[in-house]
């Protein structure tokens, strides 16, 4: 079977999933009073139907990348390229370009495979799927199960159709689409108004990167004259940093913004921690496999045009750095699990941004590709205490769970390890690439970025085993009531957990650094893969350096040791007995400041909520009132002073002439009546007298 | 003994005129007024056969009947009219009806 060309209908398999779910689920799934405890046989269709979808995705997107490699180069394509038009999805009319060729605005509804793309589907159906059957699980008590899996569904395939579109145009469609999922899956529990606020403001600070993006794809088809991939890094193939460099940079920071509005990076990372008001397994697809990718993979799909842009690399760089230790530093001190992990996917964002900025790209992806497991193993795993829990998530109400439930706290334990960074787990792989790649860049600013990265892995280490720590050590501060219903997640469960622990050990040794040379080219596979699409990352890091292993390998060793650092410290305060008061808040206004997440909220609150927004609004009202209302009134006052005006003349003037006319009718009316008397005798006396003139008149004459 | 000439007519005839006209003229009994109206066309009436015999021509006569025939229908249509005016004024006195006016 040629899965190649069958690459279409990957992301259609989600989508009919999300249909039949949409339209008749609630007949599988009735939501009835008593559904909770007597399950209809139907809600079984469910659970086999929506994870089976993502199921046949995920081995469609096997089997294509598994033909995809031995894809030699045809006509115009590269080696391991494959693009698929269907038809033409917007077809509008020609224009000048900036550079004065004609050229013609259309989009494709097309898809295109190539290693970038076979990486994020591969990460997208496998995590995804792993998630779906996680959800039956956690779901099975909860109403509206039809509805989640139906919401699900539909991320799938508007996440498999961003990464798959082969335009701008096409990849917007699906970027906007997980933009919309998200709302309705972080609003999922929307009775809550917490929840319903939250997914509110994940799609309006959305909105805002959106338009970034929106104006970078304009910008695009203004100068280059099209949005297809292909065509886009041919054309700037021919142009060069000196002769286009700001529409070039405009262009790259404009993507950029839409990119942080999408992946949480600062200062539009405010909706990501509120998203933990969705269902656990939404944050894990949400914060792992899809959405929050999104803008890694869009800005590595544009490494070509990034790549002529310096400038704007390092205002990514920059803002990952600082995204990546901003959030770290708030991650340590918070008490609801999930915001712990939420922060720490913002860091960990940011490290990607890093990655990408230093113009290492297929790291960048390497560190998506290696988050994506440990990333939705903890969120799971967080779900499987909550789940134990019957819903409590602030950690000073945990303690001690690690006999209780073994399975959740082995595979949490591996993913904490390995996003910690310890040697031998995916996250050190990805992260000491990342933190190597941005020592090694020539630029001098770089350094700063890889300070703060390096602090940053010290503060991930110490917050992962402060949440380890407090959740599983120690003694038991589970409120009592909740304590005796402590239980083992099913099994359903437990597998996508193990499975996931097994990928966050397993995952890296496919980019182990060129360092460790005593391993075979066999396990750097994903640099030579993405290297046709992304282009190879020493060609800026190691031209002006010369390979120093000696400081390769101290670089390494620091990093390590600078994780273990961090986990001693965490195990020093929380591990050897359990704090009875929480000890950083020895730190004073630092520790309140990052538990109230330095106010950052608040500020958008004043700024941009009550200052630009309502503010904004008085000032327009005023506006409105005075001179908008002022005009429409002074129009309304002339209308009526003229309308008087015309009624006055209308009175006076001419129906005073009318008036007149009838009047002096009247008066000449007078003396003529006086002769109709009505006495029929007085009628006959004149006959008479008149008869008697004429007869007198014809007798004279 | 003088013999009956066609100015005798005439005078008589210029009476029953001079006659019928003070009457319709000065009476108010409307029924008076039309007695006298009477008087006047029967003073036309003597002038039509007087003048007949004087030209020795019978269509003077013939009219005369004419007048005669046309004044009994004016009689009746004109004591319809006047039972009909009493029913609503309750009276028959000419100065009396003076409503047709401005």
């Amino acid at each position: 079977m040629n899965f190649l060309d069958s690459i279409g209908l990957i992301p259609l398999f989600p989508l009919f999933g999300a249909l039949v779910m949409l339209l008749v689920g609630r007949k599988l799934d009735p939501q009835t009073a008593d559904a909770h405890h007597h399950a209809p046989k139907s809600k079984f269709l469910i659970s086999l139907l929506c994870p089976g979808t993502v199921l046949l995705s995920f081995l469609f997107s096997a089997g294509a990348v598994w033909q995809l490699v031995d894809l030699p180069a045809r006509g115009h394509l590269p080696a391991h390229t494959h693009q698929i038009i269907q038809f033409t999805w917007l077809a509008g009319l020609p224009f000048h370009t900036a550079a004065a060729t004609l050229a013609r605005f259309t989009a494709d509804f097309g898809f295109l495979l190539d290693p970038l793309s076979s990486v994020m589907i591969l990460v997208v159906t496998g995590i995804g799927f792993l998630i779906h059957v996680y959800s039956i699980g956690y779901m099975a008590h909860d109403g509206g199960y039809y509805r989640f899996f139906g919401y699900l569904n539909l991320f799938v395939f508007f996440m498999l159709m961003l990464v798959l579109a082969n335009n701008y145009v096409l990849m917007f469609v699906g970027w906007e689409g997980v933009g919309l999922c998200s709302y309705l899956l972080i609003g999922f529990y929307f009775h809550k108004k917490s929840a319903a606020d939250a997914g509110k403001k994940a799609f309006i600070v959305n909105r805002i990167g959106d338009s970034g993006f929106i104006l970078g794809m304009l910008l695009m088809f203004s100068v280059l004259g099209t949005t297809r991939f292909l065509d886009v890094n041919k054309a700037l193939a021919a142009m060069s940093p000196e002769t286009h460099f700001g529409v070039l940079t405009a262009m790259a920071v404009l993507l950029f913004v839409g990119a942080t509005g999408k992946s949480a990076q600062l200062p539009l990372y405010v909706w990501l921690p509120d998203a933990m008001e969705g269902p656990t397994p939404v944050s894990a697809l949400i914060h792992a496999a899809t959405m929050v990718t999104a803008g890694v993979y869009m800005v590595a799909r544009s490494n070509q045009l990034f790549r002529l842009a310096p400038d704007a690399c390092l205002i990514v760089g920059t803002v990952g750095a600082l995204t990546a230790f901003f959030a770290a530093t708030i991650a340590m001190t918070q008490n609801d699990i999930k915001r712990v992990l939420a922060y720490s996917t913002v860091s960990q964002l940011g490290y990607m941004f890093v990655a990408l900025g230093a113009g290492a790209y297929w790291v960048g992806i390497f560190h998506l590709y290696t988050h994506a497991f440990f990333k939705a193993l903890l969120f799971l795993g967080s779900g499987s205490v909550i789940h134990a829990l019957s819903g409590e998530q602030d950690m000073r109400k945990m303690g001690g769970l690690r006999k209780k439930i073994p399975v959740t706290y082995a595979t949490m334990l591996i993913g904490t390890l390995a996003i910690s960074g310890i040697p031998g787990l995916a996250g050190f792989f990805s992260k000491d690439e990342i933190l190597w790649q941005a020592y090694s860049h020539p630029h001098a600013w770089f350094r700063v970025v890889y300070a703060l990265g390096l602090m940053t892995a010290g503060m991930t280490a110490f917050y992962m085993w402060r949440l380890m720590a407090l959740t599983f050590y120690g003694e038991s501060r589970v409120d009592p009531k909740v304590a005796a219903h402590i239980h083992e997640s099913p099994k359903v469960m437990t597998v996508p957990l193990m499975v996931l622990a097994a990928g966050s050990v397993l995952a890296g040794w496919i980019g182990v650094p060129k360092l460790w040379s005593m391993f075979p080219e066999g396990f750097r596979t994903l640099e030579t893969w993405l290297a046709g699409v992304l282009g190879n990352a020493h060609t800026i890091g190691e031209m002006q350096h010369e390979p120093n292993t000696g400081l390769e390998w101290a670089m390494m060793l620091l990093s390590v040791a600078v994780a273990g650092a961090g986990i001693a410290l965490a195990w020093n305060l929380y591990q050897k007995r359990t704090p009875a008061v929480e000890p950083l808040q020895a730190l004073g206004p630092v520790y309140t400041g990052s538990l109230n997440k330095w106010y950052v909220d608040e500020a958008y609150d004043v700024l941009f909520v009550n200052g630009l927004s309502k503010g904004g609004g008085t000032v327009l009202s005023r506006f409105d009132q005075k001179v908008v209302d002022g005009g429409v009134n002074g129009a309304g006052w002339l209308t009526r002073f003229t309308s008087t005006v015309s009624m006055w003349w209308d009175t006076w003037i001419v129906d005073g002439a009318v008036r007149l006319t009838a009047f002096s009718v009247k008066m000449s009316s007078y003396p003529v009546r006086i002769f109709q008397t009505g006495s029929v005798q007085a009628y006959a006396l004149a006959f008479v007298l008149g008869v008697a003139v004429i007869l007198g008149y014809y007798l004279v004459h | 003994m003088h013999p009956i000439t066609t100015l005798h007519y005439l005078i008589l005839s210029v009476a029953l005129l001079a006659i019928g006209t003070i009457g319709v003229l000065t009476r108010r009994n409307i029924v008076i007024i039309l007695m006298s109206i009477e008087l006047i066309l029967n003073a036309v009436n003597i002038n039509l056969v007087a003048f007949s015999q004087h030209f020795n021509n019978v269509n003077g006569q013939v009219f005369a009947i004419f007048v005669i025939t046309v004044a009994v229908a004016e009689a009746a249509v004109g004591l319809g009219i006047l039972i009909s005016l009493f029913r609503n004024k309750e009276t028959v006195q000419a100065d009396e009806i003076e409503i047709l006016k401005w």
